[in-house]
């Protein structure tokens, strides 16, 4: 009888795991004497783009790396893709860890290793694809951020911006899942940081890729959850006025520890709370 | 200044042991597992191995030679200075080729190892190792290990060679010791006993340049100072570390052989 209950048990988690890309549950976690996280909890569902927002030092960098095992929580589940992170060891965790693609705020590219050796580094590790078939998918990955030429070059020849897009041309190689971008427009120019949305979004809108995506710049998640990327023309148009076009995407701030909203962009437009109104205006 | 409470102080230090041992066990548990990275290894072989190589040359000669020297007068004065050649080989096998070219690797290697790694724990770039799914202590940690052990065995052979040849040309030269006599003595009296300690040693210094300047890259925080902190400290705690377990196996070997 206990068989029958724990598997249907089972056999329902994993059905609401197959549309919950990250589930995250009462989550704290403290760094040294400082509470950074105080019970957050929130949903991504698959193919939604979560833009998290928050002052300096609310602990957003640190809902990423929590997401990946990289950092464990004090207190909380952590579910991603139907994996409880909270419980795996270090070991356990590669395996979820080559499902998910993630951008760190300053590249954390290789710098020994020349961009096409970053780009190609998650396939080398898998083992067995020949070596012309990463060379292929290496240069399919760096022609969608357009960054073909630089095989050759090594991190530190590249600009910042350009730095940027190798290393979501290395989370991207191998189609994950789910994708965590932190502060990928950080410190860029307007041009380039628009650029980098426009991936952002070809990315959600191509591949339906899931994603959480940290950010200082509210005009970029602005611009990701009123745009679209149309494959004809091969660029991110705005949604027209009026319609019903739905961008799958979502805001959350965090303020002081806690979620202080979790929605859509015309529902935090239209938030009373004088916080989210002074963050916005 | 700062002051610490001494009970912060002791946990912080017993946490750092407990993080030590932990690496240190599971480099050698990473052997036994999937996947291994021989090319790494290989790359590291060369790096610790054939760089370490002119130090570990000079190094060896240079000590086998003021050896010879130094003790000449005292030998002189009972009449042994037959005995040089049996001195310098069993100092240099017993003691002196292990532990300066343990000394010398430490230097070079545990400071290479910790600098490096510690860079690349500062830029994020070991984080980014494991969300690609690459456990840096496989990719980072074993090869280095495994390639300080075979190398410091290799290299403390040719150390104590040089020291044998430092020793032969300072006799010979400037002391005017016959050759048949130096080399006659200096092999003919070298016991298995010897041999074994001498070869032990080095494969526990390296053990320990390793792991340490591993250790204090992978524990780099703080941004480029906090990368030249943890580069000193390797060096100080490896070479620290290879005199105390050079006492300890001494000691150890001589009871029971």
């Amino acid at each position: 009888m206990s068989n029958t209950v724990s598997i249907s048990r089972v056999g329902a988690v994993a059905e609401d795991f197959r549309h919950k890309a990250i589930v995250f549950q009462d989550v704290a976690i403290a760094f040294e004497d400082k509470q950074v996280l105080n019970g957050i909890s929130f949903e991504l569902a698959r193919g939604e783009s979560k833009v998290l927002l928050g002052v300096a030092g609310s602990g957003k960098s640190t809902i990423l790396k929590m997401a990946l095992g990289l950092v464990k929580p004090d207190r909380g589940d952590i579910n991603v893709l139907g994996y409880d992170v909270t419980s795996m060891k270090e070991e356990e965790l590669f395996d979820l860890r080559r499902k998910v693609g993630i951008v760190f705020q300053e590249s954390a590219l290789f710098d020994s290793l020349t961009v096409e050796e970053n780009v190609a580094y998650r396939l080398i590790e898998e083992g067995y694809i020949p070596a012309d078939e990463v060379r292929q998918r290496v240069i399919e990955a760096l022609r969608f951020v357009e960054l073909e030429h630089t095989l050759e070059l090594l991190p530190a020849e590249l600009s910042g911006g350009m730095r940027r897009r190798v290393a979501i041309a290395r989370a991207i190689i191998t189609q994950p899942d789910v994708l965590l971008y932190d502060s990928p427009t950080a410190g860029l120019d307007p041009i380039t940081s628009t650029r980098i949305i426009e991936l952002i979004v070809k990315q959600r809108d191509v591949y339906k890729t899931s994603a959480l995506l940290v950010t200082h710049r509210l005009q970029d998640a602005f611009i990701m959850a009123s745009s679209y990327f149309d494959t004809e023309t091969n660029q991110m148009l705005p949604v027209a006025e009026g319609s019903k076009r739905d961008v799958h995407t979502t805001f959350l701030i965090l303020r002081d520890g806690k979620v202080i909203f979790d929605g859509t962009a015309p529902e935090l437009v239209h938030s009373h709370d004088e916080y989210i109104r002074e963050y916005i205006s | 200044m700062e002051l610490y409470s001494p009970t912060e102080y002791l946990k912080g230090a017993v946490l750092a042991v407990q993080e030590y041992t932990l690496l240190a066990v599971r480099s050698i548990a990473n052997l036994f597992r999937q996947p291994r990275y021989f090319a790494d290894t290989i790359q590291q072989s060369d790096i610790i191995g054939v760089g370490s190589l002119p130090i570990v040359v000079l190094t060896g000669f240079f000590t086998g030679a003021v050896l010879a020297l130094q003790t000449s007068s005292t030998l002189q004065q009972f009449g042994s200075l037959s005995l040089i050649g049996q001195l310098v080989s069993f100092s240099m096998v017993r003691e002196l080729g292990p532990v300066l070219t343990g000394l010398m690797v430490a230097g070079r290697n545990a400071s290479g190892m910790a600098s490096e790694l510690g860079s690349m724990q500062v830029t994020e770039q070991i984080d980014a190792m494991r969300a690609l799914g690459t456990d840096p202590t496989k990719k980072l940690v074993t090869p280095r290990v495994v390639a300080s052990v075979v190398m410091m065995f290799f290299l403390t052979i040719i150390s104590d060679m040089l020291g044998v040849v430092g020793g032969f040309v300072m006799s010979f030269f400037v002391l005017g010791l016959d050759a048949n006599q130096y080399w006659a003595s200096s092999y003919q009296k070298l016991q298995y006993d010897d041999i074994e300690m001498g070869l032990v040693k080095p494969l526990l210094f390296g053990f320990v340049i390793a792991t340490v300047g591993c250790y204090y890259g992978l524990t780099a925080k703080g941004g480029t100072q906090g990368v030249g902190r943890a580069t000193t400290q390797a060096v100080v705690t490896a070479s620290v570390l290879i005199l105390l377990v050079d006492l300890l196996i001494t000691r150890l070997l001589m009871v029971l052989t």
